[in-house]
């Protein structure tokens, strides 16, 4: 690419279930200020902006229609994005291609959901096909419920290594000031919750968030100027594969989580993913898609995930810290959420995660989004270029 | 003056008609005229999709070849939904299931019914229950039952 880019500055809102004291441009608006704050910047700076969220989750479309002046877009470039639960990093990849194409200089990408106005289940239901699935609408947890089930059986994993992971995400999200769900779990806590669909309790699913965040990128030169801790965005990739429900079931090794973190390794240089990276803020609405997916991100061996867990290899102070900031489990607000993974890596390179910063001194951190279950985002930040 | 922040209400109707297209359109036919359930093959790649599509996603080639892929396959996976929500299709406690057809080398999301929800396996060899008045629609077939 013709520019090299870096995060230098992040914003998100305290994430709640309810926001009525806000409208959701005045949502986005908080982000913006704080990402602005961090980055020491005035709108004045910013030379282009790109925004996203859900369409129809708050039961409208085009926010952006009237949203220009709560998110500084007025009179200046930039485009709107919805690509599902990847919109927050497809918004923010964006942002990185603005600036890396030499095009602009300080790029802020902003991403939001304000759940509490619209019916997430209803919006989810216009996304899918309309022909051979929209009848047998169960939405994100039928998903999860299938990649538990089959990953038990696979496995040998017991429920117990989800609650595991379960508390393990309930205690970054009480160390994280911003998170949503703060519960101070137990083991028995998470095991004794509300059946949904064997194997998904009510604690294995994500809430459901109000909250926005927001991105400053700048081009190499700029972001020298700007900050003393520049984040460099290293590489970005989505990868697209058939519908999960028609395809990976049959072909278990052929996802996008597969693809794209393999893409990004690759083209990096990184041989033991889980030795050279230092953290990963992956995307994990279920429990069941974090202890699934290990695998498929290449961190550990095929069925080596609930072991992990056993051994708390992924906790804070683990060898590999994975979600520090409690993770889509505790903080879901769709199209936020997603860009809240770059943001916590992004704070955990630049060492100001505070609490919930990890044990493991950070140089290189990995991020993933997942988005209607047919594509994944990766991203790489490093410390130093 | 009260202080609470102020809420309007309100709701979207959205009607739609939804185009199947040519090559859905005759294996929609087929399963509500003779109870057949077709699939596409790719002669490239040697698979067989179902839900039939015009386009391979793996070699991009045109597909035209509609193939019968049998109302006969196996549980890949299945879920057990215990809670009521709206948008669910029946009462709770229901059995849903992805389901490879023989012919197919997709699996295909759907019911799975005249068994207790602890009966169901993966693995388990099911067969499609057709309605008895079909209407051109992946629901003129009821459930998949076990063989
Ligand atoms: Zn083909």
């Amino acid at each position: 690419m013709a520019e090299r880019v870096a995060i230098v500055g992040v914003g998100q809102t305290y994430h709640r279930s309810r926001r009525p004291d806000v409208n959701q441009v005045e949502l986005m608006n908080e982000a913006v200020r704080a990402a602005l704050d961090d980055a020491q910047l005035t709108l004045r700076d910013i030379d282009a902006v790109v925004m996203g969220n859900m369409e129809l989750f708050e039961g409208n479309y085009l926010v952006d229609m009237w949203a220009s002046d709560g998110i500084g877009s007025y009179l200046k470039p930039g485009m709107k994005i919805t690509t599902g639960g990847t919109t927050g990093a497809t918004v923010s990849c964006a942002a990185f291609n603005h600036a890396a194409s030499g095009l602009f200089d300080v790029v802020l990408a902003v991403a939001f959901e304000k759940q509490d106005e619209g019916d997430t289940t209803a919006g989810l239901n216009s996304v899918s096909d309309p022909l051979w699935r929209r009848w047998i609408a169960t939405g994100a947890m039928g998903a999860f419920a299938r990649v538990g089930r089959d990953y038990i059986r696979r496995t040998g994993c017991k429920e117990e290594h989800a609650a595991m992971l379960r508390v393990k995400a309930d205690k970054g999200a009480c160390r994280n000031p911003y998170a949503h769900l703060k519960l101070n779990l137990t083991i028995e806590d998470v095991m004794n919750s509300r059946m949904l669909m064997w194997p998904m309790r009510l604690l294995h699913m994500c809430p459901t968030s109000v909250g926005a965040a927001a991105l400053v990128v700048a081009s190499e030169k700029r972001a020298k100027q700007i900050t003393k801790k520049p984040v460099w965005v290293k590489d970005w990739v989505t990868v697209h594969e058939e519908s999960a429900t028609t395809w990976s079931m049959v072909r278990p090794g052929e996802t996008s989580l597969e693809k794209a973190s393999r893409l990004i390794y690759q083209r990096n240089g990184i041989t033991k993913p889980a030795e050279e990276i230092d953290v990963a803020e992956i995307y994990e609405p279920s429990i069941w898609g974090e202890l699934a997916w290990y695998e498929q991100y290449h961190f550990c061996e095929p069925g080596e995930g609930w072991r992990w867990a056993e051994k708390g290899v992924t906790d804070m102070e683990g060898e590999f810290p994975v979600n520090p900031s409690g993770g889509v489990v505790a903080t879901n607000p769709i199209g936020a959420t997603a860009m809240i993974r770059i943001v916590e890596a992004a704070l955990q390179v630049r060492g100001d995660a505070g609490e919930h910063q990890v044990s493991r001194p950070v140089r290189t951190a990995f991020t993933t989004a997942w988005g209607g279950s047919n594509w994944t985002v990766a991203t790489l930040l490093t410390k130093s270029l | 003056m009260r202080q609470e922040p102020f809420v309007v209400p309100g709701k979207l109707v959205v009607p739609y008609r939804y185009f199947v297209g040519r090559l859905a359109s005759k294996a929609l036919i087929a399963l509500r005229d003779d109870k057949k359930v077709m699939g596409v093959r790719c002669p490239t790649c040697n698979l067989t999709y179902m839900p039939p599509r015009s386009t391979c996603g793996r070699c991009f080639s045109k597909l035209e070849e509609l193939v019968e892929v049998g109302d006969k396959g196996t549980v890949l996976t299945y879920t057990v939904v215990y809670h009521k929500e709206p948008v669910h299709p029946m009462e709770p406690p229901f059995v849903y299931g992805l389901i490879k057809l023989d012919g197919a080398d997709t699996a295909l999301p759907h019911f799975i019914g005249e068994v207790e929800p602890e009966k169901v396996s993966i693995g388990m060899k099911v067969q499609a229950v057709f309605k008895d008045k079909r209407e051109g629609n992946i629901l003129d077939i009821k459930y998949f039952k076990p063989q």
